[in-house]
C-alpha cells in the first residue's frame, strides 16, 4: 500500500478516536444526573449501581449509534430503562393490585387536618421528611414511578419520557397524573401512618 | 347531571397547569379561579412547594465515588 492511501486511513482513525473520546467524556459528565434517575427507578442502591455500569458499558460499545446533536441524557436513559426491563428487575403489579388513588388535594388536606392549626403552605410541606418522600416513591408501582421519576426528578419533557420508555405521549400523561396521585397518597401514609388512606 | 364545581375542576387541571401544558384559554381560566379562590390558591402553593421538596429530597443522595471510578474504568483505552 502506498503512503498516499495510508495517510487518509490514519487521519480517519485518529478522527474516529477523537470522536469516541469526546462521546465518552460527554456521557460521563452526565453520570450524576443519570444516577439520580436510576437510583429511583430501581429498588436499591446496589441495583442502581449495577444498572449504571451495564448502561455505560453498553453506551460505550454502541457509541456510533448515538446521533450527535440529539439528547444524550435521554439516549443514556433509554438504554438504562431497556436494560432494566430486559433483566427482569421489574415486577409489574397486575391492574387490580394498583392502589386506589385519591385526588390531587389529598396530601394537603391530610397534612392540614393533622396539623396544629398553622396552615401556611410551606409549614404544611415541612411536616414531610426526606425519608417520607424516598419511602413513598418506592411504593409507587413501576410503570407509574418510571414516568414520575423521569419528569419530576429527571426534568425530562413528556416527549422525552415517551421516547425513553417507548410509550405514546398520552400514556406518559395519564401515568404521570395517576403516579403523582399515588405518590401523594403514599407520602401521606409515610408521614401520618396507615390511617391516612 | 352534576353541577359544575370550579374547585373540583381546578384540582383536575392543577398538575397540567403546573406542567405548563394547558391551552392559553384553559390556563387563563385556571388563573382566574386561583385569583379568587383562597382554598385552591393555598393548595396550588402547596403543590409548588411540594415539587421542589420532592426533587430536593431524592436528589440529596450523591453517586457513590466508587461507582464513578468504575464508570471511568469502562472508557475505551487509548491506543
Amino acid at each position: 500500500m502506498s503512503e498516499t492511501t495510508r495517510e487518509p486511513d490514519a487521519r480517519r482513525l485518529a478522527a474516529d478516536a477523537r470522536d469516541r473520546v469526546r462521546f465518552e467524556e460527554d456521557a460521563l459528565a452526565l453520570s450524576d444526573q443519570v444516577y439520580r434517575v436510576a437510583r429511583h427507578l430501581v429498588g436499591s442502591r446496589e441495583e442502581a449501581e449495577d444498572l449504571m455500569q451495564e448502561t455505560y458499558a453498553r453506551a460505550f460499545r454502541s457509541w456510533r449509534s448515538f446521533q450527535p446533536g440529539t439528547n444524550l441524557r435521554a439516549w443514556l436513559l433509554r438504554i438504562l430503562t431497556n436494560l432494566n426491563i430486559d433483566r427482569g428487575r421489574r415486577q409489574q403489579r397486575s391492574p387490580d393490585m394498583q392502589p386506589l388513588e385519591e385526588g390531587d388535594y389529598f396530601l394537603y388536606n391530610k397534612l392540614e387536618a393533622a396539623g396544629d392549626g398553622t396552615t401556611g403552605e410551606e409549614q404544611v410541606v415541612e411536616r414531610l421528611s426526606q425519608n417520607d418522600v424516598v419511602a413513598a416513591l418506592s411504593e409507587v408501582p413501576h410503570d407509574f414511578r418510571d414516568v414520575v421519576v423521569l419528569v419530576d426528578i429527571g426534568d425530562f419533557t413528556y416527549a422525552d419520557a415517551a421516547q425513553i420508555l417507548d410509550i405514546p405521549i398520552g400514556t406518559v400523561m395519564s401515568r404521570l397524573h395517576r403516579g403523582r396521585r399515588i405518590l401523594k397518597q403514599a407520602m401521606a401514609e409515610a408521614a401520618l401512618g396507615g390511617g391516612a388512606a | 347531571m352534576t353541577a359544575y364545581d370550579p374547585c373540583a375542576h381546578c384540582e383536575e387541571v392543577m398538575q397540567p397547569f403546573m406542567d405548563r401544558v394547558l391551552t392559553d384559554a384553559e390556563r387563563a381560566e385556571a388563573e382566574a379561579h386561583l385569583d379568587e379562590c383562597s382554598y385552591c390558591r393555598k393548595r396550588y402553593r402547596f403543590e409548588e412547594s411540594l415539587r421542589v421538596f420532592v426533587r430536593q429530597a431524592v436528589a440529596s443522595e450523591p453517586m457513590p465515588v466508587d461507582l464513578k471510578r468504575k464508570l471511568l474504568d469502562l472508557r475505551t483505552p487509548l491506543q
